[in-house]
C-alpha cells in the first residue's frame, strides 16, 4: 500500500512538471507583459531594461528552470497585474471558488439523483419526458449563455437577485466566506445554478441509466418475488447499487467543476481563481498563469490519487489480484 | 384598533428611518471593465489606475471637464528664468492622515516620479532639480526651457513624504523584489475621497473627504463611492439596467441603443482624445510581410496616398462605428494644442484617383500585405480592419488580416515585427509635441518609441526638439504647425477617425463627461 502511494506520488510530480512545461511553452504566445506593465510614455530603453530585469530575455529553458526552482520553495513570484505575491492572491481567491464549486456539487446531487431515480422508475410518465428534454439544455447550451440568460431573467427583468459579485463576505481568519450573510447567499444562487447545470444533467442521466440497468438484474427480480415492498426494492437495493459509479463520477467531476468555473466566474465577476486566471491571461500575467495551471494540475492529481486509493480500499478484488500475482494465496 | 395603530406607527417610523439613511448617504456605485492595477500613484500610468488614484491624490494642477488647466495643490506658477519655474503652494491643505501638506511633499513626490521604477518618468524627465524655497514655494529647474511643464505636472500626483518614508515606499515598486509594497493597497493623499476598502478585482470603497480644500469650487454631495469592476460586457450592462449601478464608464457600443431606451438612464457622449490610424513600414528595403521582393511599395508616397484615398471612412463610421466616430485628417484629436479643423480635413475618398496613383507608382497589379490589428484594445478595432480589407482590394492590394489580442499585438509592434498595423493614440498632455515625440521622431531609443513606420525626417526631429524649449508661444505654434505639415504632407500615417466616448448613468446622477475618459467624482451631484 505504501509503495503504491509513493509510486503514484512520483508519477504525480512528473505530471505536474509536464503541465508546467507545456504551459510555459504556451506563454510565448499570450503576448508581452512589458507593454501592459509600462505606460505608453516608456522609452524603448525602459522596456528593454524591465525585460532584462524580469529575466524575459533568458532562453525558455532557463526561465522554466527558474520557475520550477522557485516553485519548489513555494515561491511563485509577484503578479505583474496586481503587484502582489501570487501565493497570497491564490490563497485569497481559493475560498470563493471552493464555495461556488461546493454549492454547485450539492445542487447537482440534490437535483440529479432524485430526478434520475424518478425518470428511471417512471420512464413513460410525461414528467420524465419533460425532465429528460429540458436536461438536454444543460448539456447543449454553453455556460456563458445560461449565465447571461439567468441574469437577464432574475436581475434585469425580475430584479430579485444580484447580477454579479459575491455579496458581503465575512473573514474567518484567512478564509472569506459568503455563506454567513444573506447577501452572500443571494449572490451565490445564480452562479451556482449556472455551474451546476451541466453536472446535474450528467448525474441525472447516469443515475437513470444505472437504475434501468440494475432494475433488470436477477437479484431485483428475486427481491420482488420475495414480496418486498416497491420502496425497499427501489431504494434499499436498486439505488444503493447505482450509487457506486455515481460517487466515483461525482468525485472526478469536482475537478472539472473547478476547471469549468473559469467561465462562470467571468460571467458573474465571481472573485475566484478562475477569474484571476482569465484576468491574468488578458494581461499576459505569466506568474499567475503558471501558478494557476500547476495548481489545477495538482487538484486533478490529488483527486485521482484519492480515487485510486479509495478503489484500493473499497474493492477487495484489486488486493486479491495483487496477492495472487505475488503467489501468496496458493 | 390599537394593534393597527401600533403597526401603523412602527411602519411610519421604519419608513422615516429608511428615508433618513437614504438621505444621509449618497452612494455612487459604478463599474468599468478593468480594475486599477495598483494604488501607488507613480507606479502605473494606465487609464483605470489613473481614474482610481485621482480620486484620492491631488496634483499641483488640475483640469476641469473642458480640459482647461486650473490651480490645485499649487495656487500659482510663473517662469523665473529660462529653465526655472516657481510654484506657489496652497496653504492649510491636509493629507488624509491629518498631517500638513508642505513643499517637502512636493519635492519628494516629483523626485519619486523620476525614480527608475516610476512609470511617470515621461512627464518629469525634463526636470533636473526640485528645490524647496520655503514651506509653500518650490523652484523646479528644467534641462532647457519647458513651456509645457504645468500641463505635464497635471499627471503627477503628490503623496505624503513622511508617510512614504514611514512605510518604506520611498520609490515605486520594483517587480524584481517579488514583494508587495505598502502603497499598492494603501494611500495617503490630499484628494477629495479617502480610501476605505480595497479588494482588487472585487471592490474599492472611498468616502468623502469632508475637509477637502476644493469643496468650495466643487460642492459635491457624494458621500461614498463603491467601485466594482465587471469584466464581462453583458453582465456589466445587466447590472446597470437592473439598477445595481449608478454609472458605467464603458458601456459596449452594441448596447448603447438599449441603454438609451431604458427609462431612468442617461447616455453622455463626447469626442475622445484618441485617434485611430494605420501605420506602414516605409523604411525597410523589403517588407517582411508582403509578397513584393526587393522593394518596399510603402516607401512610395503615391502608394500611401492611394491607400488613404481608397478608404471610405464615412462608410466605416456609418456601418462599423454606428455613427460614433469623427473621421480624421491627422493623427490627433480636437482639444489637443496644435489641432486645427483645416488640418483635420481628409483627402477625398476617390477610388479612381487611387487606382491612377497605384499605376503611376508601378503597382497596377497591386500586391499582398498583412495588416496587424488588435481585437480588444480600441472600439470595434477588428471590425474596422475587416472593413478596410475590401476597400484596399479595390485598388489591388490584397490584405491578409491578422487580428490578435492587445498583449500580442503590441508585443509585435514593439519588436517592429510588422509591415502594416493599426494603432490608436491619446494625448495626456494635450499638446501636439506628445504626438511628434512618440509617433514622428526618428526612433533613437528614447524618442520615437511608438514610431514603427521607420519615418525619419531631419527637419521633423529638429522642430520637435525646439518645441520643447521654445518659450515664445507664437513661435512655438509655428513650429507645431510646421511639424503637422510635414507629417500630414508626407502621409506618414493613414488617419482613420477620432473615437467617441459614451458614459451611461442613472438620471439621479449628474456627472460631466470629459474627453480624456477620466471621471472626477468631485464633479458629481446626486439630484
Amino acid at each position: 500500500m505504501t509503495a503504491f502511494i509513493v509510486r503514484r506520488l512520483l508519477q504525480s510530480i512528473v505530471v505536474m512538471l509536464a503541465v508546467a512545461f507545456v504551459s510555459f511553452a504556451l506563454f510565448n504566445f499570450v503576448g508581452d507583459p512589458i507593454n501592459n506593465m509600462l505606460g505608453q510614455e516608456a522609452t524603448t530603453e525602459d522596456r528593454a531594461e524591465l525585460r532584462e530585469r524580469l529575466g524575459l530575455n533568458d532562453p525558455f529553458i532557463v526561465q522554466f528552470g527558474r520557475f520550477v526552482g522557485n516553485a519548489l520553495q513555494g515561491e511563485f513570484g509577484i503578479s505583474y497585474r496586481l503587484k502582489r505575491p501570487v501565493s497570497d492572491l491564490i490563497a485569497e481567491r481559493l475560498p470563493a471558488t471552493m464555495e461556488l464549486v461546493a454549492a454547485s456539487a450539492v445542487l447537482a446531487l440534490a437535483f440529479g439523483v432524485p430526478l434520475g431515480v424518478f425518470t428511471g422508475l417512471r420512464r413513460d410518465s410525461w414528467f420524465s419526458r419533460v425532465v429528460l428534454t429540458t436536461s438536454l439544455v444543460g448539456v447543449s447550451l454553453p455556460t456563458f449563455v445560461i449565465g447571461i440568460f439567468l441574469i437577464y431573467i432574475f436581475s434585469v427583468t425580475l430584479g430579485v437577485l444580484p447580477s454579479f459579485g459575491r455579496g458581503e463576505t465575512v473573514d474567518l481568519g484567512g478564509w472569506t466566506t459568503g455563506l454567513l450573510t444573506a447577501g452572500g447567499w443571494r449572490s451565490l444562487i445564480l452562479p451556482a445554478i449556472t455551474l451546476s447545470l451541466f453536472q446535474t444533467t450528467l448525474i441525472l442521466r447516469l443515475v437513470r441509466a444505472e437504475m434501468l440497468e440494475v432494475l433488470r438484474t436477477d437479484y431485483i427480480r428475486f427481491a420482488r418475488a420475495r414480496g418486498l415492498s416497491n420502496r425497499a426494492v427501489n431504494f434499499g437495493h436498486a439505488l444503493k447499487n447505482t450509487l457506486v459509479p455515481v460517487i466515483t463520477i461525482t468525485g472526478l467531476q469536482v475537478g472539472s467543476l473547478i476547471a469549468f468555473s473559469i467561465i462562470t466566474e467571468t460571467v458573474f465577476q465571481w472573485p475566484g481563481m478562475g477569474f484571476l486566471f482569465i484576468a491574468g491571461l488578458n494581461f499576459a500575467d505569466i506568474p499567475i498563469m503558471a501558478a494557476y495551471l500547476v495548481m489545477v494540475a495538482f487538484v486533478f492529481v490529488v483527486i485521482n490519487l484519492v480515487v485510486d486509493i479509495l478503489y484500493y480500499v473499497v474493492d477487495p478484488r484489486l488486493r486479491i489480484d495483487k496477492a495472487v500475482a505475488a503467489g501468496r494465496t496458493g | 384598533m390599537r394593534a393597527k395603530l401600533f403597526i401603523g406607527g412602527m411602519l411610519a417610523v421604519a419608513t422615516a428611518m429608511a428615508a433618513a439613511t437614504a438621505q444621509a448617504e449618497n452612494v455612487l456605485r459604478w463599474s468599468s471593465q478593468g480594475d486599477a492595477l495598483t494604488l501607488d500613484p507613480h507606479s502605473q500610468n494606465e487609464g483605470p489606475t489613473t481614474v482610481t488614484n485621482q480620486q484620492m491624490y491631488d496634483a499641483l494642477v488640475q483640469r476641469d471637464w473642458e480640459l482647461r488647466l486650473h490651480p490645485a495643490l499649487a495656487t500659482a506658477w510663473t517662469p523665473l528664468d529660462v529653465n526655472t519655474w516657481e510654484f506657489k503652494l496652497r496653504q492649510g491643505v491636509k493629507f488624509h492622515d491629518g498631517s500638513d501638506f508642505t513643499a517637502d511633499d512636493v519635492v519628494f513626490s516629483l523626485k519619486r516620479a523620476k525614480a527608475k521604477t516610476s512609470d511617470f518618468k515621461g512627464y518629469v524627465n525634463s526636470i533636473t532639480d526640485v528645490v524647496k524655497v520655503d514651506d509653500f514655494t518650490v523652484h523646479i529647474r528644467t534641462q532647457n526651457a519647458n513651456p509645457i511643464l504645468p500641463s505635464q505636472l497635471n499627471s503627477v500626483r503628490i503623496m505624503s513624504k513622511a508617510w512614504a518614508v514611514a512605510n518604506k515606499v520611498v520609490e515605486p515598486q520594483d517587480y524584481a523584489d517579488n514583494e508587495e509594497t505598502f502603497a499598492v493597497r494603501n494611500t495617503n493623499g490630499t484628494g477629495p475621497f479617502v480610501l476605505k476598502l480595497r479588494e482588487p478585482d472585487v471592490q474599492t470603497v472611498m468616502v468623502k473627504n469632508a475637509n477637502h480644500w476644493d469643496l468650495e469650487t466643487y460642492p459635491h454631495n457624494v458621500d461614498r463611492i463603491v467601485y466594482r469592476p465587471v469584466q464581462s460586457n453583458p453582465t456589466r450592462v445587466a447590472a446597470l439596467l437592473s439598477g445595481e449601478l449608478d454609472f458605467l464608464l464603458d458601456p459596449p457600443v452594441q448596447d448603447l441603443g438599449r441603454i438609451k431606451a431604458t427609462p431612468g438612464l442617461t447616455l453622455k457622449q463626447v469626442a475622445q482624445i484618441r485617434t485611430i490610424f494605420l501605420g506602414m513600414d516605409q523604411a525597410s528595403p523589403e517588407l517582411k510581410y508582403a509578397d513584393v521582393k526587393d522593394a518596399n511599395p510603402f516607401a512610395d508616397k503615391r502608394v500611401r496616398q492611394a491607400m488613404y484615398q481608397a478608404i471610405d471612412i464615412e462608410t466605416i463610421k456609418k456601418k462599423v462605428m454606428r455613427g460614433l466616430s469623427f473621421p480624421a485628417g491627422i493623427v490627433t484629436s480636437p482639444g489637443v494644442h496644435g489641432y486645427t479643423e483645416a488640418l483635420d480635413k481628409r483627402l477625398p475618398y476617390d477610388v479612381d484617383r487611387a487606382k491612377a496613383l497605384m499605376a503611376e507608382a508601378g503597382y497596377d497589379d497591386g500586391f499582398g500585405v498583412t495588416l496587424d490589428c488588435p481585437n480588444n484594445r480600441y472600439v470595434n478595432d477588428e471590425a474596422i480592419c475587416q472593413a478596410v480589407v475590401p476597400m484596399l482590394a479595390q485598388i489591388g492590394i490584397k490584405v491578409d488580416l491578422a487580428a490578435r489580442p492587445k498583449s500580442v499585438h503590441f508585443k509585435r509592434l514593439q519588436q517592429r515585427d510588422t509591415s502594416f498595423y493599426m494603432l490608436g493614440w491619446g494625448v495626456p498632455t494635450l499638446d501636439s509635441h506628445y504626438v511628434f515625440e512618440y509617433l514622428a521622431h526618428t526612433t533613437d531609443g528614447k524618442r520615437g518609441s511608438w514610431n514603427f513606420t521607420g519615418f525619419s525626417n531631419a527637419r521633423m526631429d529638429e522642430v520637435t526638439g525646439k518645441m520643447l524649449s521654445e518659450v515664445d508661444a507664437e513661435k512655438r505654434d509655428q513650429l507645431v504647425a510646421e511639424a503637422w505639415d510635414i507629417l500630414k504632407g508626407d502621409i506618414a500615417y493613414l488617419p482613420l477617425h477620432h473615437q467617441v466616448i459614451s458614459w451611461a448613468m442613472s438620471d439621479k446622477l449628474d456627472l460631466p463627461i470629459v474627453a480624456n475618459d477620466s471621471p472626477n467624482f468631485k464633479w458629481a451631484r446626486f439630484k
